[in-house]
């Protein structure tokens, strides 16, 4: 195959997978096996740590902190990654798609520009966006005084987790839009299609691979994401607790590594049990007799 | 334009049906269009708004407001001990996590993307899924013990490492996809002429990938660049430490931040990773290919 | 199905193998050592010039290291001191010392918060001063200007792990101007919580102005506890752990609770959303300093730290602090219902240094110690900022000039107490928090106390808990 033998493509893959083994998997299945003891950072179980076996997943999954955390962070990835930075990333690829000149670059730019700063500046933008007393935002609107982070904290790191993210989307559907071959759009609007009708028959099951690549970096990263942290710090009093701050919230300043790491790896579960659902529903849809026959013969590898 | 252009051209019973409606239509969607790309630049430019003034201004507050304007908040950042060196110990970590990053990934995707190994894409996904224990708090002991075990502390390169063994599979899968996209008679022909395959890979299947390497090259970046647990705990020396960290020590005894200090450094600190995206645009330009064939 | 299997199958046997080659190709051994006669010496603290603790950093750096290594050098010793300068949050800067110390490594001399011994010493992360730096440490000149009440504040098991780097204690500030406005007395002293209240009510009738900042809820964090909960703990004559107990829903954890019930639930005393907001602490500083707030508890570092109206030393200056703001004693509930029988209370913090026990060269590390805690050195660090330190005789000369660190060394650093330094507390301390933090919204005391006391047997044990019976 392209003249690349197996052994050929083992010495491409090994240095990438050497530095993996060493520097995730190791360290990761180090963490799961802290999530089996009562490892602390300091004290007496920090010298002398003992093997608890699931004992921290029975505390973790009776703590009602943990379930509330969950719920949280749920309406966190659907509201703010799936909902918000997919559809308006699309509905903005869609719109520049055919514009050109000076706006279509000023857009993109600022698109752009929340995603890359680093987070730490970025959240900072917003916490002085929003600050009560001399926030811009209060004084755009009027509405002096209005602690936002205080009385609307998730939609808070929603909006801003939109606002940092929706470019990886936008860059995606741009490129995924141009892929649509011309030629078919051609013929749905001599057929009068509507732009709906055209983007559910025509554009939709042309990047439907796109949307899958899509949804399951993003679905991943949002639950993964610790920036909301250093906006809200997962307050007022756990209100937007997710569960990657409510991880380092148990492990550093509550000291329980071992417990953190237990969480860690629910965390893990969860969003593997949410890649294969999506990778199941994206096969279900594409099952089509031609495709499924040359995967069958391909040998059934994941997804190709 | 090429729509009114068609409808025009299409036979009468349909042209009588749309001919009408699409002209009103097209007005309302365009209307809308424009002003929903008002309501984006608001939304996405606001926040922004502060990064532009407040470090310009001499007493900044945490409102956008026209500056008084002055450049001393940027001679103070030169004051700082710290303050200049911790750039360039981010564009160290950070030009070496891109180089580690896309040379490995682009090998592995490659190779990953012709060859069929049983279990490939259970192994890609499996890793993915892994990256985001690792990436998490709770790894960091780990972490730090074995940076330890291989006397790495104190280096820049335990941060690449750590960093780039993190973000590889998710650059393998994004790399994946763009590889399975490129047509395989190139490199069948590049053989014919007894081509090896690294050498297919770097004269050949490179300069095609070049706006996929380009993406994933900004997107570790991005990543590196706002990294502040790593380094900070595998890097001992101060001097050592990227902006990432220094930012974080402008803050006074009581947490209250030095705004002067901190958005004159916070706009130098964002600005390179900004113009390494629109060079970077510019020269490849960003393409997705493919996506996940299902 | 079975595809599936195979895959995962197929997946969970790579990163199997993966394992085994990352776990067996890890060795190396790091570290090194220092060569020949000439030695070298580190200093960590979370302090860095330009940033946090700037003082303190530049002192490090600009005093102390060529002052040592000169001292040396005449003495025919080639030393070279390092400092490394931090300057984060404690929670980061805490855990990278600990892994430092956990692995073996770390600097010589290490800052650390005075709360964080015990749990450090049941690590085995530090040990007590004589059993690293030698016989030197007992015979110090230095322990005789110590109090014990300051000394204990980086002890644990009655052993001195550390050197004390200060000394600080809490009182009532208040707004002189705005108590004249309400018609409250100048020079004032509450006896009892209900004699804050009643001027907290007077203070309520001037328009625009918190009559009291007590701090609550979680995002205050630590100050919660220290300048809200264990005061007013004090002040009911309970303490959060006593006679080897923690203590659950005591009737003066109950009481307390009431007393943050009646400031921001009942009578609307204070602002609410202050306490939530992640910069709460910074922003009551800033709006006392704009004369919007009463009565707020603080420490002494507010006085020297932020209201100080001295050029680029306060964080929110108040150009005339020495005329309109007052400081006054804690009182406790009731004359005499504090701690020990006390009229007023107060707690005591404090930071401190500690010697690494990995160290190369021990017992020149506690030389360096031992001169960065000389009087010598005192004098020189206060001689920006005054600040108490640890040393009675560095104090009387240097406090002279200031009347509020006079009052707190003489009066208030007495009637402290401590917080129990144990790997539990910061958990403890958080549970804290959250009590304080239902009660402001709402939620009755007893029953933020019966949670508290609930939150206690989670993270103890329910062995290690005294249940409050009230």
């Amino acid at each position: 195959m392209a003249g690349l033998g197996r052994f050929g493509a083992g010495a491409f893959v090994a240095p990438a997978l050497a530095l993996i083994g060493l520097f995730l998997v190791f360290p990761a299945l180090w963490t799961i096996y802290l999530g089996m003891t009562d490892y602390r950072l300091t004290g007496l179980q920090a010298v002398d740590p003992s093997f608890v076996g699931l004992d921290n997943y029975e505390q973790i999954l009776g703590d009602p902190a943990f379930w509330r955390s969950l719920r949280l962070t749920l309406v966190f990835v659907l509201a703010s990654g799936i909902v918000g930075q997919s559809l308006l990333g699309f509905a903005i690829a869609w719109a520049l798609r055919r514009l050109t000149g000076w706006l279509k670059s000023v857009v993109e730019t600022l698109v752009l520009a929340a995603w890359v700063i680093p987070a730490s500046v970025a959240s900072f933008l917003w916490i002085a966006l929003l600050d009560r007393r001399g926030g811009t935002l209060n004084e755009i609107l009027g509405t002096q005084g209005t602690a936002w982070l205080i009385e609307h904290p998730m939609a808070m790191i929603i909006i801003f987790n939109i606002w940092v993210g929706t470019a990886f989307s936008m860059l995606l559907f741009s490129s995924a839009l141009a892929s649509v071959p011309p030629s078919q759009l051609e013929s749905a609007r001599m057929a009068g299609a509507s732009g709906w009708q055209q983007l559910r028959d025509v554009v939709i099951p042309n990047i439907r691979g796109h949307i899958l690549t899509n949804t399951l970096l993003i679905t991943l990263w949002t639950f993964n994401t610790f920036t909301p942290y250093l906006v809200t710090a997962g307050g007022p009093n756990g209100a937007s607790e997710i569960l990657a701050v409510y991880i380092y919230n148990t492990a550093i300043p509550g000291g329980q590594l071992g417990v953190g790491a237990a969480i860690s790896l629910i965390m893990l579960l969860i969003n593997l049990v949410i890649a294969l659902g999506y990778l199941r529903v994206g096969r279900a849809r594409a099952a089509r007799p031609a495709e499924a026959t040359a995967a069958e013969t391909a040998g059934g590898a994941a997804t190709s | 334009m090429t729509e009114t252009r068609t409808t025009a051209a299409a036979p009468p019973p349909l042209a009588a049906r749309v001919a009408r409606a699409p002209r009103a239509r097209h007005f309302v969607s365009r209307l809308l269009t424009v002003i929903g790309l008002a309501l984006l630049v608001v939304f996405f430019g606001v926040p922004l708004a502060w990064l532009a003034t407040a470090p310009f201004d001499s007493a900044p507050t945490l409102a956008v407001a026209w500056p008084d304007w002055t450049l001393s908040n940027f001679a103070a950042i030169g004051e700082n001990r710290y303050a200049i060196g911790s750039f360039v110990n981010s564009a160290i970590i950070g030009f070496g996590t891109c180089v580690v990053v896309l040379v490995l990934g682009a090998f592995a995707s490659y190779a990953l993307s012709r060859v069929r190994i049983p279990g490939r894409d259970g192994l890609l996904y499996a890793l993915l899924l892994l990256s985001s224990i690792v990436t998490g708090t709770a790894a960091m002991v780990p972490t730090f013990q074995l940076v330890n075990m291989l006397g790495l502390i104190d280096t820049h390169l335990a941060v690449v490492l750590v960093v780039s063994g993190g973000t590889l599979p998710t650059v393998i899968f994004i790399l994946k996809d763009f590889m399975d996209s490129i047509p395989r008679s190139y490199e069948e022909s590049a053989r014919l002429y007894g081509a090896r395959p690294w050498q297919i890979l770097r004269d050949v299947v490179v300069p095609i990938a070049r706006p996929g390497l380009a993406f994933v090259a900004v997107w570790t970046l991005v990543q590196v660049w706002g990294n502040f647990l790593v380094p900070y705990l595998l890097i001992r020396r101060t001097q050592q430490q990227p902006a990432a960290v220094l930012m974080y020590t402008f803050y006074t005894e009581s947490g209250q931040a030095d705004l002067r200090l901190l958005s004159a450094f916070a706009l130098i600190f964002s600005i390179p990773i900004i113009v390494m995206y629109f060079l970077v645009n510019r020269r490849y330009g960003f393409r997705f290919h493919g996506g996940i064939k299902s | 199905m079975v595809h599936r299997t195979r895959r995962l199958t197929a997946a969970l046997a790579s990163l199997t193998a993966l394992g085994l080659v990352a776990a067996c190709s890890s060795g190396g051994d790091g570290g090194g050592g220092d060569d020949g006669g000439a030695v070298t010496l580190t200093i960590t603290a979370n302090a860095i010039s330009g940033g946090k603790n700037a003082a303190e950093a530049d002192w490090i750096r600009d005093w102390v290291i060529p002052e040592f290594q000169a001292a040396q050098s005449e003495a025919g010793r080639d030393v070279t001191v390092e400092f490394l300068e931090e300057g984060v949050d404690d929670e980061d800067y805490k855990t990278k010392i600990a892994l430092d110390l956990q692995s073996g490594e770390g600097a010589d001399i290490i800052g650390i918060d005075g709360i964080w011994v015990g749990e450090f010493a049941e690590a085995g992360y530090i040990m007590p001063l004589s059993e690293v730096g030698g016989d030197a440490v007992d015979s110090w000149e230095g322990w005789d200007q110590m109090s014990d009440a300051v000394q204990s504040a980086m002890s644990f098991e009655d052993q001195r792990y550390g050197v004390p780097q200060g000394a600080d204690g809490r009182v009532l500030y208040y707004n002189k101007e705005l108590f004249a406005q309400a018609g409250l007395p100048e020079d004032w002293q509450p006896t009892s919580w209900e004699e804050v209240l009643e001027a907290g009510r007077s203070l309520a009738g001037i328009d625009g102005v918190i009559p009291i900042q007590l701090n609550a809820g979680t995002a205050m964090g630590e100050a919660t506890t220290m300048q809200g909960v264990l005061p007013l703990l004090a002040g009911t004559g309970s303490e959060v752990y006593s006679d080897g107990m923690w203590n659950g829903a005591t009737q003066g954890l109950r009481d307390a609770l009431e007393l943050y019930a009646t400031i921001y639930a009942e009578e609307g005393l204070g602002d609410p959303i202050l306490q939530q907001e992640a910069a709460g602490r910074d922003n009551s500083f800033a709006q006392f300093a704009a004369g919007e707030i009463g009565i707020l508890l603080e420490g002494d570092y507010f006085w020297r730290s932020v209201i100080n109206p001295d050029e680029s030393i306060g964080t929110a200056p108040m150009a005339n602090r020495d005329e309109i703001v007052g400081y006054t004693l804690i009182p406790a509930q009731e004359p005499g219902s504090g701690v020990e029988g006390r009229d007023f209370v107060s707690m005591g913090g404090g930071t401190g240094r500690v010697l690494n026990p990995n160290s190369e060269n021990p017992e020149l590390a506690w030389e360096l110690l031992a001169f960065m805690n000389s009087a010598e050195a005192y004098s020189e660090r206060v001689a920006g900022t005054v600040s108490i330190t640890p040393r009675d005789d560095v104090n009387a000369e240097v406090l002279a000039g200031d009347p509020m660190l006079s009052f707190v060394s003489e009066n208030v650093l007495p009637i402290n107490s401590y917080r129990p330094g144990l790997a539990a507390y910061p958990q403890v301390s958080v549970a804290l928090q959250e009590a304080t933090a239902a009660v402001v919204d709402g939620t009755s005391p007893d029953e933020a106390a019966e949670a508290y006391e609930q939150a206690l047997i989670g993270i103890v044990g329910e062995e290690n808990v005294a249940s409050g019976d009230g």
